[in-house]
Formats: C-alpha cells, sequence, structure tokens
C-alpha cells in the first residue's frame, strides 16, 4: 500500500508519508492452535490484545492474519470447552509460525458426575436420571414425594408402613432433609399396618436426591439412605388455586411482588375420607372419619441478587378412629384412635459473599403430638376391659420437638473443585407417655443434642476424573459418644457418554428413642457401604448398573417389657448385598417415556427381639417396576402406568423362649407382590389463548386388575391366631378437579407430559 | 497563545477520537455486511470473534458484543439444524453460554434495550431446543419473559415480531400454536423491516431472510 504522497502540502505530507509507512510495516501472524494431546482446535479465536486484528482457526486448527501493530503485544487464543491460552510477541514486521496449545478447560457439561449411590430429580443439572415433574406423574406414586422414588432400584414395595425401606435397610434408616436440615415426621402418624403418606406436597420442591448409599459428609444419622429435598424459590407468578376431589377442598394463593423480588402465600387443606370410603369399601370399620387440616404458609426474599431467605411453615391436625376384629377375643374388636397436631417451620438463607466463598444457613423447627388409644372394643365400638387381656388396653401422648440448625460454607477452587465446611446441631426433646389400663402413667423424657462438624472436596483432577473426599464428625450428649466417619467417591468417565463410580462410607446413626427410656449406654448403629457404578446417559435413554455391599454394625438388640421392646445392646449386626439396574427411555418408542427398573437383595440381620440372623420382612430379593408416561395432544390427556412387582418378603412371631432368648412362633413368606396402577390427566383448557383459568382433572386407580395384595400377617397376642395383612382396600380410586386462576399454567401441564 | 495551544490540543484530540471512530465504524459496517450475508456454523463462529475483538479493544460499544453474541446464537442454531426433537445439549450449551456472557457485556454498556432481550430469547431457544422436554418450562418460561420486556421497550420492533411469528409457527395447535397467526405475524414482521429506520447502519436491521424463508414455506 503505497499512496502517491507528492501531490499533498506539507503537514498532510507528512500525515500521508506517516500512515504510509506503518501500512507499510505489516506482520504476518500464522501458527496452529492445538489440544494437549496434539489434536487441532478448530473455532479458536486468535486476537492480538486491544486490537482488530486476529482470525479463527480452521479445521486443521491452523490461523493466519496480518496487523500493522509493532512492539510487544499479547496474543491470547480462546475457545469453547479450553481455558484461555496467552503467548507474548514482539512485532517487527516477521514473525515465525506460532504454536498454542490449549488446557482443557474443566466444566460442568464436560466433567464426569458423582453418581454411585444417588438418583437425582432436576430440570437443569446434568447427569439426572428424573425430572422434577416426573415425581408428581408416576402412576403408582400417588402424588406423594416417595411414591416415585419408590419405582427406582433400592427401594421395598413395603404395603404396610409407611417410609423408604432401601437396600435391606428399616424406614428408620432413611432421613429426609428440606433446604438442608434434618425433617423429624415427614410422614404421617403412624397407623397399625396402614402405610402412611408422606407429608409435604412434592410441588413445593424444585429438586430432589434420592441416594441409596455413598451420600455426603453433608448429611448423617442415616444409616442407609438420604432423601435431600430442595424447596423452590420465587414462584413464576400471582395465582390462586382451588382444588375439589373425592377426599377433600383445598385453596391457595401466592403473591408475587411487582419487582419480582419477594413474595408470600399460603394454602389450605381439609381433607375428609367419608365420601371416598362410603363408595370404596375399607377392611377397617371406621367410627372415627379420618379428617385432615393442612394449612401451609410461605415467604421468599430475594435479598440480593444472589441472596434468598425462604420460610416455609407447615400446620397440620389430624383424627381419625377405627376398629378391626380382635384375634385375641372372638366377638370383641380391636380399637384403634389417633389424634395428631404437627407443625413444621425451615427458614433457610444462601448468599455469595465473593472471592468464590458461598454460606447456606438452615434452621428448622418441629412439634408433633401424638394422642393414641389401643383398646378392646365391644360390638358397639365402645372402649372395654376384659379380665386376662388387660394388657390390650393402653394408650400414648407423645409429645417432641425438634429443632434443627446447619450451616455451610462452600469455596469455589479451581474448575469446578470445591471445598465444603460446615456444623450441624440438632436438638431432639421427647417426652413419650404411655397410660396402662390401670390409669398407671409410664414415661419420661428423652433429651438428646447431637452436633456434627463436617467437611468435604470436590476434586476435578481432569475432565474425566474426580473424587470428593470428605469426613464427618459427630457427638451425642444422648449417648455420650462421638464418631467419625469418613466418606469417599470417585468418578471416571468412559467414552463419550459413560462413566464408572465408586463410593466408600461409614454411616452412623443413633438408636431410636422408642427403644429407650432415657439416658443410655448404648453405641451409635454403623453401616458402612461399598458401591460401584456404571451409567450411560445418552440422547434421551439412561442405563445405570449397580452393585453394593453394605455391613451393619452395633444394631440395636431389644427385650420386651410391658408389651413394649426396650433396647439392652448394642450386639445386632447385618449384611445387604445387591445388585440393580435402571433403564429409561424416551427416545424409542414415539411420544412414550418409560423407565424400568430391577432391584436383587441379599440381606440378613440380627436386630431388635430377632432369635438369629434372618431375611427381615421389609425385605424381598427382588423388585421392579415398569412405568409408562404418555401424553395424547389431540386429546389433550396424559396417560400415566405403573407395574411394581415384589417377590415373597418373609413374616414371623417372635416370643420369649423361657430360657432368656426368643424363637419362632410362627414363620412364613407372603405371596409375590403385583400392582399395576393407571392415571391419567385431561386439560381441558389446554391451548387456549389467554384463559383466565386453568383447570385440570386428575383420575387415578390403583390395583387395576385387583390382584390380590399381601403385606405379611397380624397375630393374636400369643401368636396363635393370625391373619393375613391386607391393603385398606382392594383398589383405589381418585378423582379430582384442580383449578388455578390467572395464571395460565399450560406452560407448566405441557412440559410435565410433553 | 495558551488559548490557541488549548484549541489546538483539543482539536487534535477530537480528530484522533473521530479517526477512532472512523476506524470503529469501518470495521463495523463490514462485517454486519458479511453477517447479513453468512449462513455457516463455521462462517458465524469466525464472525462472532471479530466481533469480539472489536468489542474487546474498543470496549465502550455495545453493538460488537450484540453482534458476537447473536452470531454465536445464530451458529448454535444452525448447527440444531432447526430439528425441534433435540439437538446434542453437550455442543448447543457452551455456545448458549458464551452468547450470554457476550450479551452480559453488551447489556453493561447500554441500558433498556430491546434489541438485547430479543438476543436473550433466542438464547433461552437454544438452551431449550437441546432438551424441549424437559427444558421447556424454564427455557421457555425465560425466553417469553425475555421476549415480553423487548415488546415492552420497543413496541414497533420488527425483530419482536419475527420471534414470536416462529413461536407461533413451531408451537402445536394444541399447545397455542398456529400457522395462520404465524402467518400474518410474518408479514407484519416484513411491513415493519419495511418502515424500520436503522439508526445508523451498523444498527440491528436483520430479520428479512428469515421473515421470507418462512413466508416461501407457506407459498408451497
Amino acid at each position: 500500500m503505497f499512496y502517491n504522497c507528492t501531490k499533498m502540502k506539507p503537514l498532510l505530507l507528512l500525515l500521508c508519508v506517516f500512515f504510509t509507512l506503518q501500512a507499510a510495516a505489516q506482520t504476518t501472524l500464522s501458527g496452529t492452535v492445538k489440544d494437549a494431546k496434539s489434536r487441532p482446535v478448530a473455532g479458536a479465536s486468535v486476537s492480538l490484545k486491544d486490537s482488530y486484528d486476529g482470525a479463527t482457526t480452521d479445521s486443521t486448527g491452523s490461523f493466519s492474519f496480518t496487523t500493522s501493530e509493532r512492539g510487544a503485544h499479547l496474543l491470547t487464543v480462546s475457545a469453547i470447552g479450553y481455558k484461555t491460552g496467552e503467548k507474548q510477541l514482539n512485532l517487527a514486521g516477521s514473525q515465525a509460525p506460532i504454536a498454542i496449545v490449549l488446557k482443557e478447560a474443566i466444566t460442568e457439561l464436560s466433567a464426569v458426575v458423582i453418581s454411585a449411590g444417588s438418583f437425582e430429580a432436576s430440570d437443569r443439572k446434568k447427569g439426572t436420571v428424573l425430572s422434577a415433574i416426573d415425581i408428581a406423574t408416576t402412576a403408582s406414586g400417588e402424588g406423594d414425594v416417595t411414591g416415585a422414588l419408590k419405582t427406582l432400584p433400592g427401594a421395598q414395595q413395603v404395603g404396610e408402613s409407611e417410609g423408604l425401606f432401601v437396600r435391606g435397610g428399616t424406614a428408620a434408616e432413611t432421613k429426609t432433609f428440606i433446604d438442608g436440615t434434618l425433617v423429624n415426621n415427614f410422614f404421617f402418624s403412624s397407623v397399625p399396618n396402614v402405610a402412611q403418606r408422606s407429608r409435604f406436597s412434592p410441588f413445593i420442591f424444585k429438586g430432589t436426591v434420592f441416594s441409596t448409599g455413598g451420600y455426603s459428609a453433608l448429611y448423617g444419622q442415616a444409616l442407609s439412605s438420604a432423601l435431600i429435598l430442595e424447596s423452590i424459590d420465587l414462584p413464576e407468578e400471582t395465582s390462586a388455586t382451588v382444588g375439589i376431589s373425592a377426599i377433600g377442598l383445598s385453596g391457595g394463593y401466592q403473591q408475587l411482588a411487582k419487582n419480582k423480588k419477594w413474595s408470600w402465600g399460603g394454602n389450605y387443606s381439609y381433607s375428609d375420607l367419608r365420601p371416598a370410603f362410603a363408595v370404596i369399601k375399607q377392611r377397617q370399620d371406621f367410627f372415627k372419619m379420618p379428617i385432615f387440616h393442612n394449612a401451609d404458609a410461605n415467604f421468599r426474599i430475594k435479598t440480593s441478587a444472589t441472596g434468598m431467605l425462604k420460610y416455609y411453615g407447615y400446620f397440620n391436625w389430624s383424627d381419625l378412629g377405627f376398629t378391626t376384629n380382635s384375634l385375641d377375643t372372638l366377638g370383641f374388636n380391636d380399637l384403634f384412635r389417633l389424634r395428631n397436631e404437627n407443625t413444621y417451620h425451615n427458614l433457610s438463607y444462601r448468599e455469595v459473599l465473593g472471592h468464590g466463598w458461598k454460606v447456606n444457613i438452615g434452621t428448622s423447627f418441629t412439634y408433633n403430638r401424638d394422642t393414641a388409644v389401643m383398646a378392646l372394643a365391644n360390638g358397639k365400638q365402645q372402649e372395654v376391659l376384659v379380665q386376662g387381656m388387660e394388657y390390650k388396653n393402653m394408650g400414648w401422648n407423645n409429645r417432641s420437638r425438634f429443632f434443627n440448625s446447619k450451616l455451610v460454607f462452600e469455596k469455589k477452587l479451581r474448575g469446578l473443585s470445591a471445598l465444603r465446611m460446615g456444623a450441624e446441631y440438632n436438638r431432639s426433646e421427647e417426652e413419650p407417655q404411655f397410660t396402662l389400663y390401670n390409669g398407671d402413667k409410664l414415661g419420661g423424657a428423652i433429651t438428646d443434642g447431637l452436633t456434627a462438624a463436617f467437611a468435604e472436596a470436590d476434586m476435578y483432577l481432569t475432565n474425566n476424573l474426580a473424587a470428593k473426599m470428605g469426613a464427618r464428625a459427630e457427638h451425642s450428649s444422648l449417648l455420650q459418644r462421638t464418631n467419625w466417619a469418613p466418606r469417599l467417591s470417585l468418578a471416571y468417565k468412559v467414552g463419550t457418554n459413560g462413566q464408572a463410580s465408586l463410593a466408600y462410607g461409614q454411616f452412623y446413626q443413633n438408636p431410636e428413642t422408642r427403644y429407650l427410656n432415657g439416658p443410655s449406654s448404648l453405641l451409635f448403629a454403623k453401616a458402612t457401604h461399598y458401591i460401584a457404578q456404571y451409567q450411560r446417559i445418552a440422547s434421551d435413554r439412561t442405563l445405570r448398573l449397580e452393585v453394593f455391599y453394605k455391613d451393619y454394625d452395633n444394631l440395636v438388640k431389644t427385650r420386651t417389657e410391658q408389651t413394649r421392646g426396650m433396647a439392652i445392646s448394642n450386639g445386632g449386626f447385618g449384611y445387604a448385598k445387591g445388585f440393580e439396574a435402571f433403564w429409561r427411555d424416551k427416545k424409542t418408542v414415539r411420544n412414550l417415556d418409560y423407565w424400568i427398573s430391577y432391584s436383587f437383595l441379599d440381606t440378613k440381620r440380627d436386630f431388635l427381639d430377632y432369635p438369629t440372623s434372618i431375611q427381615p420382612n421389609f425385605a424381598a430379593r427382588h423388585t421392579a417396576s415398569v412405568v409408562m408416561k404418555r401424553f395424547v395432544t389431540a386429546w389433550k390427556t396424559g396417560f400415566n402406568a405403573a407395574y411394581n412387582f415384589s417377590s415373597p418378603r418373609p413374616f414371623f412371631f417372635i416370643a420369649p423362649n423361657g430360657a432368656g432368648h426368643t424363637k419362632f412362633v410362627d414363620r412364613g413368606e407372603t405371596p409375590p407382590y403385583h400392582n399395576v396402577s393407571f392415571s391419567l390427566n385431561y386439560l381441558p383448557n389446554l391451548g387456549k389463548a389467554n384463559a383466565q383459568k386453568f383447570t385440570v382433572l386428575v383420575l387415578s386407580v390403583s390395583n387395576v386388575f385387583g390382584f390380590d395384595q399381601e403385606y405379611g400377617r397380624r397375630y393374636s397376642f400369643n401368636g396363635q391366631r393370625f391373619e393375613p395383612i391386607l391393603p385398606p382396600s382392594r383398589r383405589f380410586i381418585f378423582i379430582g378437579a384442580f383449578i388455578s386462576f390467572g395464571v395460565d399454567r399450560s406452560q407448566e401441564v405441557i412440559n410435565s407430559n410433553l | 497563545m495558551k488559548k490557541v495551544y488549548s484549541l489546538l490540543l483539543l482539536l487534535f484530540f477530537y480528530g484522533a477520537v473521530q479517526a477512532q471512530s472512523d476506524r470503529f465504524i469501518a470495521a463495523m459496517q463490514q462485517k454486519v455486511a458479511a453477517f447479513d450475508t453468512t449462513f455457516s456454523v463455521n462462517g458465524l463462529t469466525a464472525l462472532a470473534n471479530d466481533f469480539e475483538r472489536i468489542a474487546d479493544a474498543e470496549k465502550t460499544q455495545w453493538l460488537p458484543y450484540y453482534y458476537a453474541a447473536l452470531a454465536q446464537v445464530n451458529g448454535g442454531m444452525m448447527m440444531t439444524g432447526g430439528n425441534m426433537n433435540g439437538g446434542d445439549a453437550s455442543k448447543t450449551d457452551p455456545i448458549a453460554d458464551r452468547a450470554e456472557s457476550l450479551l452480559n457485556k453488551a447489556a453493561a454498556l447500554t441500558t433498556d434495550n430491546a434489541e438485547l432481550h430479543v438476543v436473550r430469547k433466542m438464547i433461552a431457544n437454544l438452551r431449550m431446543m437441546a432438551d424441549p422436554m424437559n427444558r421447556y418450562m424454564t427455557y421457555g418460561q425465560e425466553g417469553a419473559r425475555a421476549l415480553a420486556k423487548a415488546k415492552e421497550l420497543d413496541p414497533a420492533n420488527p425483530r419482536v415480531t419475527l420471534l414470536e411469528a416462529q413461536d407461533k409457527f413451531y408451537t402445536p395447535e394444541q399447545f397455542g400454536g398456529s400457522k395462520d397467526e404465524a402467518k400474518k405475524l410474518f408479514e407484519e414482521t416484513v411491513k415493519r423491516l419495511d418502515a424500520h429506520k436503522p439508526q445508523t447502519s451498523i444498527h440491528p436491521h436483520w430479520g428479512r431472510p428469515a421473515a421470507q424463508y418462512f413466508l416461501g414455506q407457506f407459498a408451497k
């Protein structure tokens, strides 16, 4: 580029010469960009810092461009998936070819996910197996948070009592956490031989992690499993809802502030089972039809761009009473009456502190009161005292208060690596009080202060290899003991979509307070988990295979005193081992989403009053589920079906053998369990633009084919007479209509059913 | 004399700034013209890099960051090939992340700009298309909010109409989509583009080829 400068005026001439000189002194920069394995990086941006000059690499990683800059300059190279590379250059007219090597950036998208032992339901994160809405649309789940989880491998199909029985563990070995803090009384209070639902609506949670073993050091006091729930943040819009169903009425309101910085709301529901039980005959003979009053309230405040303060409060009152024929005294009935008051409050706060630090603070309070009566009743359902059968008449009035608080600091390290540490304090005050037939009262107070400290590091060594190392220490003031539990998980990427994981951990849990009278010299019960997993997630298909071994130690052994099992030692032990498979496919059959899960479980334990080490009554060797979902757009209807199977479970009756030990009076196995359930959601307003109200009609049927389902045996006091434990009704049908105003919820519904 | 010096100095600076600005406009004009005619993934990636270099060198101009984000998101869309049954999230999500970070830089340099919300809507679409079944709720709503904001700031914006039209076109009728309404909106887009006078030759003016492509679909 040479201009004709000669015909110009002097000043312009000077300028012209100056520019021309500059233009003439161009440097050509060329070279290649490669990754650490010498593979070319295409599409990388090569720039001379603070200039317009640069180029983009081609498919061979080569680039070439010219610049008129001179002197010292920084060449920067950036490409998606890599850390930015730099090279200091001194531009002086000619430049040798430049070779740049980019280091791989460790990102959430490309890195392995530490997944051994846990199932996650979330819409945002990678590597999740379920989405949040799956929890609500699993046919056999009946809208219960834990219902859908029972279709995943690891969980048992136990119908006679509530809770999640995971990998040979009891329901008490699974603990639930909401926004980090432990939840006591997650399920409605127990009713003999009838499983109760969980108390909380699935719609208040946005994320669920169901760990069937090897979970993080942030959680403790669960030998088998942790269910970690994360509540929703601000609602999308202001809305009101009304629901009417075969079992009750409900209404709610959510207000979102105009500036979208805060919201408040509340819901109330009244459940009365009279109409449903009038149509669907129950095995129990109710003299007090179940009535539930449920109220909840919440507020959520965005305290800054990154800060969030949330409150959720829950109140419940319930009352029910029924009789069943007595196996002890012919012509008489066994009466049960339960009144429950429960309130739960959770306040949590999270904020980014800067310099890579984050803080999470959570605190919760629970008050629970069960007032129950068990007695012999005459044909008119009135309590009677029969000579020789006095032990049948008793009542209890159990009050408990729980306070939990937890503080977690997180520091982001290089790449995705992070360090978490914190402390937790759980205080429980339980005042069980038993009233015997003669008015004598037994009881006491059990108070425990459990203090825990924990630390955990996520280390991403490369995109292909990650480790999570943690440890937790706990001190119980009730047991006067301290435990120390190490946890370790590793994940290694195998191919593009596959990964292999290993997990190991030690887990401690206090003995259940129902077996204690007061301060005790017992130890923590202990479980050690070993898990190996292979997982492959690719284009809407998920395969997971897992093998595990779990070793139990220091389980509680009990002796029967006044019809109650009381802890005598930590002499119990056991093991569980097995194999699990999970397959989900949304792709092969168009519009059909299905998953299949299978669990093989080999477990034996000696605990409570067991005479020897046996397969417990809550563990089946084979468990399987098939879940299907299909949305038919033309009919505006979603169809959901599920099949659950469980191989025979043992049942037994244990009594003292007269020599200080116990013996089996009766033993056997249930028939295999089959259940096919079906549900449909009809959305008449779907797709109507600007609809002011949005309606969802729901129909669900459990045990569609009316299979015989048997959960075990119910025994007379001496174990000589028995009858099978059956579901309260062979089949249950639920019909409901839910209407929301002010907000078009069709987006939500489309999403949940697509 | 002092005054004269100051005046000269001032003039000199003005001249320097003007020269800088001319250089910026010339570079942008060339790249924007290239952007208007580039429809390949590689071409768009290279253009996005070019815009980003200009933006990083200028530091105070929102337009190059805006075009860098737009070129990224268009390249990402092209990668999915308009496949509504899900692209490859592991390829398109990093592009969406990149586009978003560029757009945030643009947003820091201009206020209440409808054009930026238009690109936000496109980024949300790109994320959603990677896994529509699971992401509809999050990104469908995020996109709807961005588009509503753009409409609020600039009710006559032709690109707002264009994106509304595309939504109507691709959404199944049962869920509120409508080919007829889409057609009307595409026609409205063209009308608005005819009436719209961009502030300068490097201000956003795109949309015509897309609207005409869709209108061509109806003609068949």
